[in-house]
């Protein structure tokens, strides 16, 4: 990975407090995993900002480095990385989603 | 390109030999799978970390020949299997 990409993943993960690397955007998601994740964040009604790794082939590659994770869609909140879809899901089903955004002070449709 | 349930069995099982594994083919695709996999060795570790251990078991397949495989992992309880 690029220190480009680097710095701007950082800046993505540090500016934003829940944010969804995803393919597509959140209004018109490219892959069923990215729908998947971005509307169980629009359920929840958490403010969240989606970044499009289609639109640059560095960032699609990079953010599988960065996380250590090799799927998209990942879910970064404050800093942490929670995630992908399959445990996104999970989280979702059985509440520990609810209680990590409660943990970090975010609000969301309870 | 595709694999198939038997590879992708073969590939866990190496790497997690107490592995129970049940795969599904969502779509009859050969490309849409869904896998539950229960092991010890995921015993007290994070979600994170527990599917980390199975990504690593598919050697670099995931996210490449295998683009939709959901994982579902369980710990494995000795005294109650």
């Amino acid at each position: 990975m690029d220190q480009k990409t680097k710095e701007f993943i950082d800046s993505e993960i540090n500016n934003n407090e829940v944010c969804l690397f995803m393919k597509g955007t959140p209004d018109a998601p490219q892959c069923g995993f990215s729908v998947a994740v971005s509307n169980i964040l629009k359920i929840l009604e958490v403010k969240f900002k989606g970044i499009n790794v289609l639109e640059n082939n560095e960032l699609r590659q990079g953010i599988k480095e960065y996380s250590e994770w090799p799927t998209i869609p990942q879910l970064y909140i404050k800093k942490e990385f929670v995630g992908g879809c399959d445990i996104i899901k999970e989280m979702y089903e059985n509440g520990e989603l609810k209680k990590i955004l409660q943990d970090k002070n975010l609000s969301f449709k309870n | 390109m595709a694999m198939d349930i038997k590879e992708i069995e073969k590939l866990i099982k190496e790497s997690i030999p107490d592995a129970l594994i049940e795969i599904q083919d969502l779509a009859g695709d050969g490309n849409h799978y869904s896998a539950v996999v229960t092991s010890s060795i995921f015993n007290g570790k994070s979600k994170i970390e527990q599917h980390k251990i199975v990504y690593s078991a598919l050697k670099g397949k995931m996210g490449n020949e295998l683009h939709a495989l959901a994982i579902k992992t369980k710990e494995k309880n000795g005294s109650k299997n």
